[in-house]
């Protein structure tokens, strides 16, 4: 067995790993990072649509393009690349764990800086990544941190409940994807979409431009999941009809599928009298991400239930010291750019950890009125950073405030909120002056 | 089309646990046995969709031949777990009373149990209960325990046994549904499969499963019927929380033995079946109503249940005779034939019984049983990435860099995996998944199946579009698109090649288009 040491292993080589290891990089440490694929850029290489980057680059580019950004971004920094290679797992150094809410700084304490500096010279416990390729064999990596970047993956058939037969032809819309865009396989003719998903309204559209017809995108909730862009872009462009407040009741097909029935749901109930049925030879479902934390929770890292993800403190940093989330992992992000916003931060606060810097005060963040979660878990009043959240309300003209012991230290007036689209709150802007909260203090963040 | 006839002394129709038995069991004997299905790869009936459970010998009377060779099979696992490498757990049923009232119907099994010599069997306290599986709910007033109940994964078994039985000279024939018969020479029956091929068979053995009533009309013996029973299950994740350790049952109701909750040898947790007799035997859809009826019933054993766990739903049709016993005799109108029918639970306990006992009557009917010497009734399982431990990978990837290549990364499966249940004949998604577990996980094939496509293709040199999930007209691609041609994927694909944008593709789909 192959053993290496690193400051860092950042595993996943997606949009979040990706920039978490320039961050990590360019603070300093050493850093390797590690892919199943052959190649950087995770799912970003199978989106070859464009959209991405506004944000990041004020600039339109694909999903490949964007990768590649930060492809040679690490291929300019001395950041080794282990491709093609799977993590089997990590195993976390023996240290105490540190409990939410109050770190090693206390409370009263404010940013200080151990002693010693990083490789473990500083006491920081030594994990242990253990992976393995067709090349060198099994590898084991040790290293005082490391980034959890491991994306998410589309919930399956079984997790929905669609009832009916299991014939060929039911996809998830990103496996679609990547048959269609980057091994050119092509998974059918007449396709219904189920959830107005970001890339089941992609492969709606991308499955016209193949000549294939796509008769109905079927959506349970009375608004769509997906960004309201990609409505108009991707299904008005096309006339794709979008049935909103409809389900899937039944599919059908023994060898290949033949049709779906499709129901109404009035008031949030189905209605499956009034079922009428669309043929069809493919089923596609964007039906929602789920953080694919099982390195993870195998490692031992507390997850939440709301997220689906790690729980973490201001720093991005898992309870676990020394293991980092960023991306998707962490929680589902609408937009790459504020996974690599994201990440970024984790990259710096790890090369902050191995140098040895405490953060201050940590309060937990606590979703309020229509709030369906807040990320990260807590929030440093000395270091505001970003937090990001999801609404459970559609509502226009709507404040979304953050308040701390009964205080309200932020508000804005968004224009439209729907809980397919994440709001941020610039942590900048969050008025901590004059704060001094106690042990029972908490950031809770409201819409409405 | 091969006008050629395969003459044998044996032919089993149905290669499913019961026919896979039987076929492994005749060939310890000096015996030229075939091996009928009428599938694209073996165990894809009624023994694919079943709980899965190695069933403890209390549920029946032994008056029913079914409780015979279920209380037979059971102790017989053991050995088929050491010889033929397949992971089988005897975990333990637990049958869980919830109401006080139901205490009695435990102690009536308790009596039967004890009566049909079911050995280890006893009555648990709500106590000892909460302490043997914590997971129960909390409510639960007692249970019987039957420690020698156990787990298998039912299609894993038929693969390894159905390999065992052809490396000691079975002959197999997948896609060969048994059309028409006829009388052959010397007192054979000629079986005809619709593509022409045929088998003369000096005794035929009807191990059709759901299809067994029909295959007795066209092989001349006697008219009976066979029904369908619906079973739907849930799978849950690997992962999930609350996990019980050991099967668990409700007190069984007059038609069912009711829905468990159990994990699986493999890790999962499996819920299910409902009961529901179904007119067609190909209706294998769940329902709404039946999923949720799965899902309540199993919380009221453990209230832990979360949806959010469930990865999978299927159904599976449970073979059914208006007896509701096995009938395995020889055909009075047809004395060839040997009926092997209504084999529903404990139909996978009593199978490796079921070989010995067809054996028998085959025997009594005149069909001589010469041992043969050289029968080999070991075989190892490639080795499977997953179990390997640490210490041992860098040996195994020494001597075998494909197992470097993760396919599947919710089950660790990895390409050496895959490229040996293809070269055991499981060339259909489905057949893979089920020999190598890829595609089986939580994402559900979402991550693998392109790779599991291009691994076919080069493999068996068939295009993309014609694999298939599961054989005849499954087709997981379509290749009339636009200009879309054979995708052909090349052996000799390095590892990168594959997976980059439009390398692989062919005269693919334009993107500017």
């Amino acid at each position: 067995m192959i053993e290496r040491s690193y400051d860092a292993v950042v595993v996943g080589g997606g949009a979040a790993g990706t920039a978490a290891a320039v961050a990590l990089a360019d603070a300093g440490s050493s850093v390797a990072i590690v892919d199943r694929e052959p190649l950087l850029g995770g799912i970003l290489m199978q989106c070859i649509h464009n959209g991405f980057g506004l944000t990041e680059f004020r600039e339109e580019l694909t999903g490949p393009e964007y990768a590649e950004i930060y492809a040679e971004m690490v291929g300019a920094r001395e950041i080794e690349q282990y491709l093609d290679t799977t993590v089997l797992r990590i195993e976390p150094g023996a240290a105490p764990e540190v409990p939410m809410g109050s770190p090693a700084g206390g409370f009263s304490g404010s940013a200080g800086t151990l002693e010693g500096g990083p490789d473990g010279s500083g006491g920081l416990p030594e994990h242990r990544v253990v992976a393995i390729n067709p090349r060198e064999g099994a590898l084991s990596f040790r290293c005082a941190v490391v980034i959890l970047a491991t994306g998410s993956r589309e919930r399956a058939r079984g997790a929905v409940r669609i009832p009916g037969t299991r014939p060929a032809g039911v996809y998830t819309a990103g496996l679609a994807q990547r048959l269609l865009n980057m091994d050119g396989f092509v998974p059918g003719e007449r396709a219904v979409v189920i959830g107005s998903g970001d890339i089941g309204l992609i492969m709606a559209r991308r499955m016209s431009w193949i000549g294939a017809s796509v008769p109905a995108v079927i959506e349970i909730q009375e608004y769509p999941s997906g960004l309201t862009r990609n409505i108009s872009q991707c299904l008005h462009d096309f006339d794709i009809p979008l049935y909103l407040s409809h389900i899937v009741v039944q599919i059908h097909g023994r060898d290949r599928v033949t049709g779906v029935d499709v129901a109404p749901v009035d008031g949030g109930i189905p209605r499956p009298e009034r079922a009428f049925h669309i043929s069809c030879d493919t089923v596609l479902l964007s039906v929602g991400l789920i953080p694919e934390t099982e390195l993870a929770a195998n490692a031992g890292v507390e997850l939440d239930r709301q997220t689906g993800g790690a729980r973490v403190d201001s720093r991005l940093m898992t309870r676990i010291p020394g293991i980092f989330s960023a991306g998707n992992v962490l929680h589902v992000h609408d937009l790459v750019d504020y996974v690599t916003e994201e990440a970024r931060r984790a990259g710096e606060g790890a090369a902050a950890y191995l140098g040895g810097e405490r953060p201050g005060p940590q309060l937990p963040t606590v979703a309020g009125t229509n709030v369906r979660y807040v990320s990260p878990s807590s929030f440093d009043i000395n270091r505001p950073t970003r937090l990001y959240l999801r609404p459970l309300i559609v509502d226009n003209k709507v404040p979304v405030t953050v308040t701390i012991d009964g205080r309200q230290v932020y508000r804005k007036v968004e224009r439209h909120v729907q809980p397919s689209e994440m709001i941020q709150i610039d942590g900048k802007r969050i008025d901590v002056s004059g704060l001094d909260p106690g042990p029972d203090s908490t950031v809770e963040v409201s819409v409405g | 089309m091969n006008a050629e006839i395969d003459r044998a002394d044996v032919a089993v129709i149905g290669a499913g646990v019961s026919g896979a038995c039987i076929a492994r069991t005749l060939a310890r004997y000096h015996l030229d046995v075939v091996l009928l299905e009428a599938k694209t790869d073996v165990g894809f009936g009624v023994s694919k969709a079943n709980s899965g459970i190695v069933h403890g010998g209390f549920h029946h009377d032994k008056r029913f031949l079914k409780s015979r060779l279920e209380l037979a099979g059971n102790p017989q696992f053991d050995a088929l777990k050491s010889e033929l490498d397949i992971p089988f757990e005897r975990n333990g049923i637990l049958v869980v009373a919830m109401r006080v009232e139901e205490m009695k119907y435990l102690e009536a099994l308790y009596r039967r149990g004890v009566a049909n010599a079911v050995p280890g069997i006893s009555m648990l306290s709500a106590d000892r209960l909460r302490r043997m599986e914590p997971t129960v709910h909390p409510d639960a007033v007692g249970a019987l325990h039957a420690p020698n109940g156990g787990i298998v994964e039912p299609y894993r078994l038929v693969f390894a046994l159905v390999e065992n039985a052809v490396a000691n000279g079975v002959q197999l024939r997948t896609e060969f549904a048994v059309s028409a018969s006829a009388p052959g020479r010397g007192e054979r029956t000629v079986l005809h499969a619709a593509d022409g091929r045929r088998v003369a068979a000096r005794w035929v053995v009807n191990a059709a499963g759901l299809h067994a009533d029909e295959v007795s009309t066209v092989l001349g013996a006697e008219s009976f019927s066979i029904s369908a029973r619906k079973g739907q299950y849930y799978i849950l994740d690997k992962n999930c929380a609350p996990k019980p350790t050991h099967v668990l049952f409700p007190v069984p109701t007059p038609i069912s033995k009711g829905m468990l909750v159990t994990p699986t040898v493999e890790g999962t947790v499996l819920l299910g079946p409902s009961a529901e007799d179904v007119g067609d035997k190909t209706d294998v859809a769940t329902t709404s109503r039946g999923l949720e009826h799965v899902l309540e019933s199993s919380r009221t054993l453990v209230p832990g249940i979360r949806e959010p766990d469930v990865i999978s739903a299927y159904a599976g049709l449970r073979p059914a005779l208006p007896s509701d016993d096995f009938l395995i005799e020889q055909s009075e109108r047809n004395p060839a034939v040997i009926h092997v029918a209504g084999i529903q639970s404990p139909g996978l306990t009593a199978a490796p019984a079921i070989g010995g006992y067809v054996a028998e009557i085959l025997e009594q009917a005149g069909c001589e049983l010469v041992p043969r010497t050289d029968f080999e009734p070991t075989q190892r399982r490639a080795p499977e990435l997953r179990n390997v431990p640490e210490q041992e990978l860098d040996a195994l990837l020494r001597r075998d860099p494909r197992y470097g290549e993760v396919v599947c990364r919710c089950e660790e499966v990895s390409e050496a995996e895959i490229s040996d249940a293809i070269d055991r004949g499981h060339t259909t998604l489905d057949g893979i998944k089920f020999y190598s577990r890829a595609g089986m996980g939580r994402c559900q094939g979402g991550f693998c199946t392109y790779r599991i496509l291009k691994l076919l293709s080069a493999r068996t040199g068939k295009t993309i579009h014609e694999l298939t999930k599961r054989g005849t007209e499954s087709y997981v691609c379509t290749d009339t698109m636009h200009g879309v041609h054979a995708v052909r994927v090349q052996e000799a694909d390095s590892p990168s090649a594959g997976d980059h944008p439009h390398t692989s593709a062919e005269g693919g789909p334009d993107d500017r288009a």
